[in-house]
């Protein structure tokens, strides 16, 4: 179930300022349905961010993390013009990503 | 001379006294807004914005249309302030509408949808939008920024503002609740959650301005038609009919009441 | 915009839009009977039954109609007069009024009950919590209503307040006919164990309320 996923990048003095929402129910498997039934487990687990083609943060996250994810972090060496794309992976094996050019 | 200075040191303690509490009080405030920028920070309305730009475009109904000719109040398609200028009134309809009463006027003559088509799943949950709550997103946000002016000089405007207000005071039900129950004193909360008193303008305006918003606490995004009918739920009443005049002019008595405000939506919300 | 240069300009151009008498939010001043239908036509109209929420729900009982006609505060003699109404209507079980405090902790935190959400024959709650403090343990309290901490130990639990418990809570309106408090008795939102069980949780001195 990919929904959309948006990424916001800046960039000042070197370094990027990098924000991504991502659409995603974080089934963290504790949760009961109507029936009394257990929700199975379906949360992303990788989160890769590239720079220009090149990997500079890899992330295991964990069904700790709410629904519909937002995340922001920074990094070095980013200047306008250059093309961040941010991917996941979730415990079902489906994949998004999205990618932008810093602002 | 002893008198006085009893008098001295008790205004001091009581002003102490005073400080104390207010700075309890404040800090209790100070924490609260803290987490509201904080759930505002992180908040996935822009998602919810996005999909709704998507389905304002999506060619849809028997006539295969999309709803980018639909007149929101501004002249067709015009988005930009278009939300903070509703409810009003519209001849072609000859009626006063809400957002989502316009659109689903837009849904059945631009697309030709029928009302039951549209009005199938007009509020969804934490998995799906439903579709009016993703426009809903999309169209507020193209008001950020104006301030809020609702329809409030033509005639049915004026007669439906007074039928808003008369509902809100009109004891009814199961469990003889009026809006007013809840909503008309000074100070009074619902377990933990605040009740601002909405025919005032000091606490309509907050609300008005912030209105669809983004549940955090069950992950979903609501409208104003969703807040009257949910109020209504909790009010052991039936159910209003979506887009009812009803609906309608409780939305513009709570808009009126709260226009001047700059609009700063869509919210997000405990 | 100053209210006396205001109204001299809407005197010299009567007509104007602008100059129409802005819409107030107050509460009316007055409420007719006439008033009354009028927005129960509207409300026939414009809603639908849903689950056990019928449209006989908008239909006002004489209480009703009286409260809303008097904006809530009815003359001392009519007051009296619907008071007493509502009293007769209470059907007080005889012998003990006093369940279990336990049961009744549970029913006061249960927000459910006389919804259109709620499944026909469920037990419901009294959601006293949404407007009451009862259990000191308890923060998440409203202030609709008053605060019942202590309610049975500044009371007793004689006949006659077990009584007086009872009945606030089958029927507020007999004892202030325009009280905001629903009718949970009435309303067939609670049955007679239910109540006794809160009732308990009152008065029992055993219940945290009273400790």
């Amino acid at each position: 179930m990919s929904g959309p996923m948006k990424i916001r990048a800046t960039a000042k003095d070197g370094v990027a300022d990098i924000r991504v929402l991502m659409s995603h129910p974080m089934e963290t498997g504790q949760r009961k349905d109507a029936d009394g039934k257990v929700i199975p487990p379906h949360f992303i687990q990788n989160v890769t961010v590239k720079l220009n083609g090149r990997t500079v943060a890899e992330g295991q996250i964990s069904q700790a993390v709410s629904r519909n994810p937002v995340f922001s972090f920074r990094a070095k060496g980013g200047k306008p013009g250059d093309k961040v794309e941010i991917s996941w992976l979730d415990t079902k094996g489906e994949t998004n990503k999205a990618e932008t050019v810093i602002a | 001379m002893r008198r006085r200075s009893r008098h001295a040191a008790l205004w001091l303690t009581a002003a102490f006294a005073l400080a104390g509490a207010h700075a309890v009080a404040q800090d209790a405030k100070k924490e609260i807004q803290k987490y509201q920028s904080m759930i505002t920070e992180g908040s996935p309305v822009e998602l919810f914005e996005l999909e709704g730009e998507v389905l304002w475009k999506k060619k849809q109904g028997p006539k295969t249309a999309s709803l980018e000719q639909c007149d929101l109040g501004q002249g067709p398609g015009v988005l930009k302030g278009a939300y903070a200028q509703l409810p009003r009134y519209f001849k072609d309809a000859d009626r006063v509408m809400d957002l989502e009463t316009r659109l689903l006027h837009c849904m059945m003559t631009l697309q030709g949808r029928s009302r039951d088509e549209a009005t199938k799943r007009v509020f969804g949950n934490e998995d799906r939008l439903s579709e009016m709550e993703s426009l809903s997103a999309y169209i507020a946000a193209q008001s950020r920024g104006v301030a809020m002016a609702p329809g409030a000089s033509h005639d049915k405007e004026r007669g439906v503002f007074e039928l808003g207000k008369r509902l809100f005071f009109h004891r009814a039900g199961a469990w003889d609740f009026s809006c007013a129950s809840c909503h008309s004193e000074e100070g009074k909360r619902i377990r933990m959650q605040d009740l601002p008193i909405l025919n005032t303008p000091a606490a309509a305006r907050p609300v008005v301005a912030t209105w669809p918003a983004y549940r955090v606490s069950n992950s979903q995004f609501k409208t104003m038609q969703w807040r009257i009918n949910d109020c209504y739920r909790q009010m052991r009443m039936p159910e209003p009919v979506f887009g009812s005049e009803a609906s309608v002019a409780l939305n513009l008595f709570l808009t009126v009441t709260g226009q001047g405000e700059i609009y700063r939506g869509p919210g997000t919300k405990r | 915009m100053r209210r006396s240069s205001h109204l001299l300009i809407c005197g010299l151009a009567a007509g104007l839009a602008a100059c129409a008498t802005p819409l107030v939010s107050e509460r009316p001043a007055a409420v007719t009977g006439q008033d009354l239908n009028e927005i129960t036509s509207v409300l026939k109209r414009d809603f639908k039954a849903r689950g056990i929420a019928t449209m006989a729900r908008v239909e006002l009982d004489t209480l009703q109609q009286q409260c809303n006609l008097h904006r809530d505060s009815p003359p001392a003699e009519l007051a009296a007069k619907l008071e007493a109404e509502q009293m007769k209507s209470i059907p007080f079980p005889s012998g003990s009024l006093i369940g279990d405090w336990k049961r009744g902790e549970r029913i006061a935190q249960n927000g459910r009950g006389s919804m259109w959400s709620d499944q026909a024959g469920e037990p419901a709650g009294g959601s006293c919590y949404n407007c009451h403090q009862l259990s000191p343990g308890e923060a998440s309290f409203g202030t609709l209503g008053p605060s019942l901490l202590r309610f049975g130990k500044l009371r007793g639990a004689s006949p006659e307040i077990q009584k007086y418990a009872y009945g606030r809570i089958y029927n507020s309106k007999a004892y202030n006919a325009c009280s905001q408090m629903p009718r949970l008795g009435h309303a067939g939102t609670l049955s007679e164990q239910q109540i006794k069980d809160l009732v308990a949780l009152l008065l029992d001195p055993d219940s945290p309320v009273n400790k």
